[in-house]
């Protein structure tokens, strides 16, 4: 079998890793996945830190170039292969992808995901869950999925009337949330929640969706 | 054609980060002054504008925009796209790259130390030296990085002053302006990096706006 020119090296279960699987998925680029150990601490080794000083995942191998930080490679996959997912070329366009892009990962995943590390990963950083942070960050993310209810009641995506990589960078997130006991939140919502929906049953999604298995709610989703 | 607005108070850092592209970009624009205090960005107005209350929000036109990277990008793309190496698969990569690692990394790490150091005694919050030092171990971890970066190129995206190295002028400003600066300087490359920001027109003049201690204690409250 013929190398890959393009590697992305983490653990698939992470939601950030999998956002640049999904971002690749999307492009239709071939890849290969290099796993790694969070366990064995693969990401402190000094292979890794000539990758990504900074010890983290995932990171992106595309020929000569390397590049971490899952937001910077889902923009750098999708500019290079589905520019249109990025707005390109229309300055307004690209910049309504931008504000949701940030929105995402400035008002939507940190809450998202401090109740995500409660309700599934806690088991594995060996503690009881929080519920204190869980109800906080509940009350937060309740007033943040308003604003994107009124948003997509005024247009089918997050940018506007076209998919882009606002929307698609919310899945993996999304996926890990949608398995905890707070996916009512989002099923309350209609337009969230039909957002959401077709999100999840992008091809890409799918495919990506099986290497994030999260729990018995994920699981008995993908018999349905 | 009329000037943009970017609606906001100038002591904030993420006002900042639009500010400093505005100026790099040359274009004419104008602050309409909005008060924390007084909670202006919690009223309808500003609600209809940015619906999460939050500042800078950039009026150019018809469009308005929030997330300060998100106004960076825009109005660099459109005004000066080599600074977000517009057109350049490789350079604009870094460029994300960099802006990323600030993201996640250097704004989380210097508010809690900025708001302990400067803020706090201002607004009556006790200082939280834990804090502060859980945050400088952060920083002492992040630095070498940055420290190994900058002496392989002159600028964290490559040899070329780029967005990147904008977006984190906010947020060293106020972390410079503490106790703490000795942190930064003791990494020579980065000390360079930050001075050769410093020596920018266009960041001069916004620092113009941005007293060290926010304006409190002259009493221009933000």
């Amino acid at each position: 079998m013929a190398t890959s020119a393009v590697k992305v090296y983490g653990w698939a279960i992470s939601p950030f890793v999998s956002r640049a699987l999904l971002a690749l998925e999307e492009a239709g680029v071939d890849y290969e996945l290099v796993p790694m150990s969070r366990q064995a601490g693969d990401h402190h080794r000094p292979e890794h830190l000539a990758r990504n000083p900074f010890g983290k995942v995932p990171v992106l191998e595309d020929g000569d170039l390397t590049l971490f930080e899952s937001h910077a490679i889902a923009r750098h996959v999708l500019r290079k292969h589905k520019p249109e997912l990025l707005g390109t070329g229309n300055l307004e366009q690209a910049a309504l992808v931008d504000v949701w892009f940030e929105v995402e990962a400035h008002q939507l995943s940190p809450l998202a995901i401090a109740i995500v590390v409660e309700c599934i990963f806690t088991p594995f950083l060996g503690r009881e869950r929080n519920q204190a942070v869980v109800d906080e960050n509940v009350e937060k993310l309740k007033k943040v999925l308003e604003v994107y209810e009124a948003r997509l009641s005024k247009s089918k995506y997050l940018a506007g009337d076209f998919l882009s990589l606002a929307d698609l960078s919310h899945f993996t997130i999304m996926h890990c949330f949608m398995a905890t006991e707070y996916a009512a939140l989002v099923e309350a919502l209609p337009h969230v929640s039909a957002w959401w929906e077709g999100l999840a049953a992008r091809p890409a999604a799918k495919k990506v969706a099986e290497f994030m298995p999260v729990g018995t709610a994920g699981a008995s989703k993908k018999h349905e | 054609m009329a000037p943009m607005k970017v609606y906001g108070w100038a002591v904030s850092p993420w006002m900042a980060r639009a500010l400093v592209c505005l100026e790099e970009a040359g274009v004419e624009y104008e602050i309409v002054p909005m008060s924390r205090c007084g909670g202006d960005h919690r009223r309808p107005e500003h609600l209809a504008r940015n619906p999460f209350g939050e500042i800078p929000v950039l009026e150019d036109g018809d469009l308005t925009l929030y997330q300060s990277r998100a106004i960076a990008r825009y109005v660099l793309r459109k005004y000066k796209p080599e600074l977000v190496k517009e057109g350049d698969l490789e350079g604009s990569a870094m460029v994300d790259v960099w802006m990323e690692v600030e993201a996640h990394n250097i704004e989380a790490t210097l508010w809690p130390i900025i708001r302990h150091c400067i803020i706090g005694q201002y607004v009556g919050r006790d200082r939280d030296q834990a804090v502060i030092d859980e945050n400088l171990e952060k920083l002492r971890r992040l630095l070498p990085v940055y420290e190994a970066r900058l002496s392989v190129c002159k600028y964290l995206a490559g040899d070329d002053i780029t967005a990147a190295d904008l977006c984190h002028f906010g947020f060293m400003r106020y972390f410079m302006a503490t106790e703490y600066a000795g942190v930064v300087d003791a990494f020579p490359h980065v000390k360079a990096w930050w001075d050769a920001l410093l020596a920018r027109p266009s960041v001069q003049k916004v620092m113009a706006g941005m007293p060290p201690d926010f304006g409190y204690a002259s009493g221009n409250i933000p």
